[in-house]
């Protein structure tokens, strides 16, 4: 029987949009599946209110690919990333701290609270740096499986060993520390000063479930270290239009290539039958074949909702059950009639045009993993603020502004039952905007709309099982080869024929595309499409 | 965003040519006038003055504070006298530069020290166990370099330091009318000259009463574009273009031992350990890989290189910082090393510069070939190896009551 497709691709995230690019540019026949009316999944802009565009969710970008942008010529469809020049710290006594892409003003600054860590920041990057190059060694390839003694799988072990060696013993030992260490444990092998240490240990627990002094959380800390590798010293920056200005590039890629994007498609599940994949049957009852399946939703709804309980076996059942989702964030999205400005540092200055972190202190933010810890949401949390409009004029109207809060921990499984966020959306709401009110006087008053997402909202609209914005959190145990499931990484799964594309997949979660571009790859390269 | 100087009031209305740089954070004047050859000419021939404050500044006091900083530099600082100045760099424990700087006995117990990077971290690594204190004056203290031959007459008229007593790297308190400054006789210049420190307050006064009394001495403000010629000349080495901080450098090929940069005169390696002692012994006895030399580039062969595309010999004005490949011949089959910067000299109307080549190489009176591109097309010229100073006056050293240096 001859299919219409070679593959069907289910979700119309930026992973999934990749991918299909990358199939349809060597000739297959692709269909990817959307059940909402607009592409991106959680890299997703839309207007919600009147003249103001949200990127409802994943809101900056810096790992993105830049191969990926070369390859599947992107700024041609629309990729465009502004940098963002500062990190902005406002604090509750009214002073404040602003990190800049100039180092003698960083260092000024630094320098206030205190001036040897503000001379230690180039050395932490340098080994920053070094530990990046490495990382990006990891993720720009598909992890070697170490159980393996196929000459392929042995190479690239070699590779990979080689690149730590390089290291020398030093830095080897340090990214000892880094794998293993809490992020505050490794910022202290450099720092003393709190109001520094406080807003960079964050970077080290944004969409787990683990406070800053959680032993294994020194390792995501480098994650924000990787962009900078990529020819761009501003690596953190705004997506044009919002994040969904990505995905849109990447679909518009895809669709120049000749692939075929549906959007309000639903997918109710993956058609297999002895064991192989054949196809998708949608919601609406109409069946679909094609040789091959790809899965850009999250491990958990793979396996358990797309396939079923009753194609599993036993043990990937186990496992599957056992991969962490746990979502620990939200997010709070406002329109705005005028310029939030902060009472510590007024005025509409550069200060505002990065992003702002509500980490006032250590303890500020270990108390905040504490309430998670019992099932509630952060009475004052971990706020990841910014301010788009500032720096895109596109995404609000004339004088209006969006502010746009990540906010942590809002953990999914609240005491009450993860099915009663709904009953607390609008004092989870109110957290947010009291917490920002602390430092933005007026703030209520200003407040055109407002849009607030639990990670109850996430799973229900976006598909993010648990909430979790790295469909799967982002801690050792499920990286490399173990992501999602040891035996079945590698962008394959039990099933045959089917294959999955998403941020389950190596390397991880963030707007990276690694995972779409290099499940392409891989099913070209093993000739299964 | 960088920040102004106590003097921006001044350097800034006297700053024509609208051209600035970034130095260390702060605002640093170009040139005041384009082009900028009276500055250098001011510099060589009567005084200039330039705006030293972005350099850092630290003041070490207490009972150990010699000890302490011989401890950190790789100069032996404890035979370091009351009222004298050293200049020094200071290692890793790998025995690779950090920086370099001049350091000031102001009394038994009480140093300054001046750095072209932030130390004050690096400082502090090494404090405990001594009695000292280290205290970051960077931004307390103006610092101007008044260098040139008219430099000690024009100091003779606004305070009362006796000038004519002040021998090459001496030290000296002054009082002037309303204020009170540091002079040490030093500076970047290979000149006659001086280096005034003062507090932020007194700054502007400093600054008029050197203008004004610098009148009849043709003073004249100087910028970071007659330096870097005058640099060259005396055969100074500048951070970040000569050599790197060793802390900052990504791989070990960027780093350098004082050997390597010619600073191995400032290395007293047989006392009480110190930073780098041990790696610095190892490759005195080793032997180094790398030397820093001067470059004597053949005019002549310039010229004629120049004249076979129809043209005179045109070089630019200004001092250069880029990285030009060394060659054993004009193969270029093997490249020896490279030239870090240069500058067409105007008074030994030469042009030259320094080079980062092969220990092994290091011949004086030897010839290399330097990469040299004539009409977008790349050549090669040689270039005779020398000691890396150019230019040292005897006004440099000298003093009119004979207290020699």
């Amino acid at each position: 029987m001859s299919q219409k497709y070679d593959a069907i691709i289910i979700g119309g995230g930026h992973n999934g949009l990749i991918c299909a690019a990358y199939l349809a540019k060597v000739g297959r026949k692709v269909l990817v599946l959307e059940k909402r009316h607009v592409l991106g999944g959680a890299a997703v802009s839309e207007e919600l209110h009147p003249g103001f565009t949200f990127s409802v969710a994943s809101y900056v970008v810096s790992l993105f690919r830049p191969h990926i942008i070369r390859e599947l010529n992107l700024a041609k469809h629309g990729y465009e990333v502004i940098p963002m020049d500062c990190s902005f710290l406002p604090l509750p006594n009214g002073d404040s701290l602003a990190r800049w892409a100039d180092p003698s003003r960083s260092r000024r600054e630094i320098a206030r609270f205190s001036k040897k860590d503000s001379e230690v920041y180039p050395e932490f990057s340098k080994v920053m740096t070094h530990m990046g190059k490495l990382a990006k060694t990891v993720i720009d390839y598909p992890a070697p499986d170490i159980s393996s003694l196929h000459p392929k799988e042995l190479k690239a072990l070699f590779r990979l060993g080689k690149t730590f060696k390089d290291l020398g013993p030093d830095l080897l030992h340090l990214n000892t520390k880094l794998i293993t260490m809490s992020a505050l444990d490794f910022l202290d092998l450099w720092f003393e000063s709190e109001v520094l240490k406080a807003p960079m240990s964050v970077s080290g627990i944004i969409g787990t479930f683990q406070g800053v002094r959680s032993p294994g959380t020194a390792y995501v800390l480098l994650h924000h270290y990787m962009g900078q590798l990529d020819g761009a010293f501003r690596s953190w920056g705004f997506s044009k239009g919002g994040t969904g200005g990505i995905s849109m590039a990447c679909a518009n890629a895809a669709k120049s290539f000749g692939a075929e994007i549906r959007t309000e498609a639903s997918v109710d599940q993956v058609l297999v039958k002895n064991g192989t994949a054949q196809g998708v049957i949608l919601e609406n009852g109409d069946e679909l074949t094609a040789k091959t399946v790809i899965s850009n939703l999250d491990p958990n709804r793979t396996y358990l909702k797309m396939v079923g309980e009753n194609h599993l076996e036993d043990d990937v059942l186990k496992e599957i059950n056992r991969y962490k989702l746990r979502g620990s964030s939200g997010k709070v999205n406002l329109a705005l009639d005028r310029v939030p400005e902060f009472s510590c540092r007024p005025g509409v200055g550069e200060h505002l045009k990065g992003d702002v972190a509500i980490a006032p202190s250590i303890d500020y933010l270990e108390k905040a993993f504490d309430q998670a810890k019992y099932g509630e949401f952060s009475t004052r949390p971990y706020i990841n603020a910014v301010i788009p409009s500032l720096t895109d004029p596109s995404v609000a109207p004339p004088g209006k502004h969006i502010l746009s809060c990540f906010v942590q921990y809002a953990p999914y499984h609240i005491k009450e039952g993860a099915e009663n966020w709904p009953k607390h959306r609008d004092a989870f709401g109110d957290t947010v905007v009291d917490t920002m009110a602390e430092y933005i006087p007026g703030l209520k008053d200003m407040i055109l709309y407002k849009q607030v997402l639990t990670p109850w909202d996430l799973e229900q609209q976006m598909g993010l099982t648990e909430g979790n914005i790295f469909q799967g959190e982002l801690t050792l145990e499920q990286l490399l080869f173990q992501r999602p499931l040891a035996g079945y990484a590698k962008y394959k799964t039990s099933i045959n024929k089917l294959w999955m594309c998403g941020s389950g997949t190596h390397p991880g979660g963030g707007i990276m595309g690694a995972g779409g571009e290099l499940c392409a790859k891989s099913m070209l390269e093993s000739r299964a499409v | 965003m960088p920040i102004k100087t106590p003097f921006f009031p001044r350097t800034s209305e006297l700053c024509d040519s609208m051209q600035w740089k970034e130095w260390a954070g702060y605002y640093a004047a170009s040139s005041y006038g384009i082009p900028h050859d009276a500055e250098y000419f001011a510099f060589r021939n009567a005084a200039g003055l330039l705006d030293v404050t972005p350099l850092f500044k630290y003041k070490v006091t207490g009972p150990d504070a010699a000890k302490y900083l011989s401890r950190i530099m790789v100069r032996n600082i404890e035979k370091l006298k009351v009222g004298r100045v050293t200049y020094c760099c200071w290692c890793t424990e790998d025995g690779k530069v950090v920086d370099d700087g001049t350091v000031m006995r102001r009394d038994e117990n009480e140093f300054f020290v001046t750095s072209a990077d932030p130390c004050f971290s690096w400082f502090s690594r090494f404090l405990r166990g001594y009695k000292v204190e280290l205290e970051d004056i960077s931004e307390k203290v103006a610092g101007l370099a008044l260098q040139g031959p008219t430099s000690r007459d024009i100091l003779k008229q606004i305070c009362d330091a006796p000038m004519d007593e002040l021998a090459f790297f001496g030290l000296t308190k002054a009082k002037a009318e309303g204020f009170e400054m540091y002079i040490s006789r030093t500076g970047y210049t290979g000149d006659l000259g001086f280096e005034l420190w003062v507090e932020n307050e007194h700054a502007l006064k400093l600054w008029d009463s050197l203008m004004s009394a610098g009148k009849n001495y043709d003073i004249r403000p100087a910028g970071i574009a007659a330096l870097d010629m005058v640099r060259v000349e005396a055969g100074l080495i500048l951070k970040d273009v000569d050599y790197y901080n060793a802390l900052h450098c990504l791989i070990e090929d960027r780093m350098s031992s004082p050997y390597e940069i010619s600073l191995g005169w400032t290395v007293n390696l047989d006392r009480d350990p110190f930073n780098g002692q041990t790696a610095l012994k190892a490759e005195k006895e080793r032997g180094s890989s790398w030397c820093i030399v001067g470059l004597d580039i053949n005019w002549p062969e310039i010229e004629k290189l120049y004249n076979k595309h129809g043209l005179p010999p045109e070089i630019g004005s200004s001092a250069w910082r880029d990285s030009i490949p060394i060659y054993t011949d004009s193969s270029k089959e093997t490249q020896i090393g490279y030239a870090t910067s240069g500058t067409w000299s105007p008074i030994l109307k030469k042009n030259i510069a320094l080079a980062t080549i092969e220990k092994k190489y290091e011949k004086y009176g030897s010839n290399v070939q330097i990469e040299m591109t004539v009409e977008h097309k790349r050549h090669t010229v040689s270039a005779e190896i020398c000691k890396p100073q150019f230019f040292n006056p005897e006004r440099k050293t000298s003093t009119p009551n004979n207290q020699k240096s």
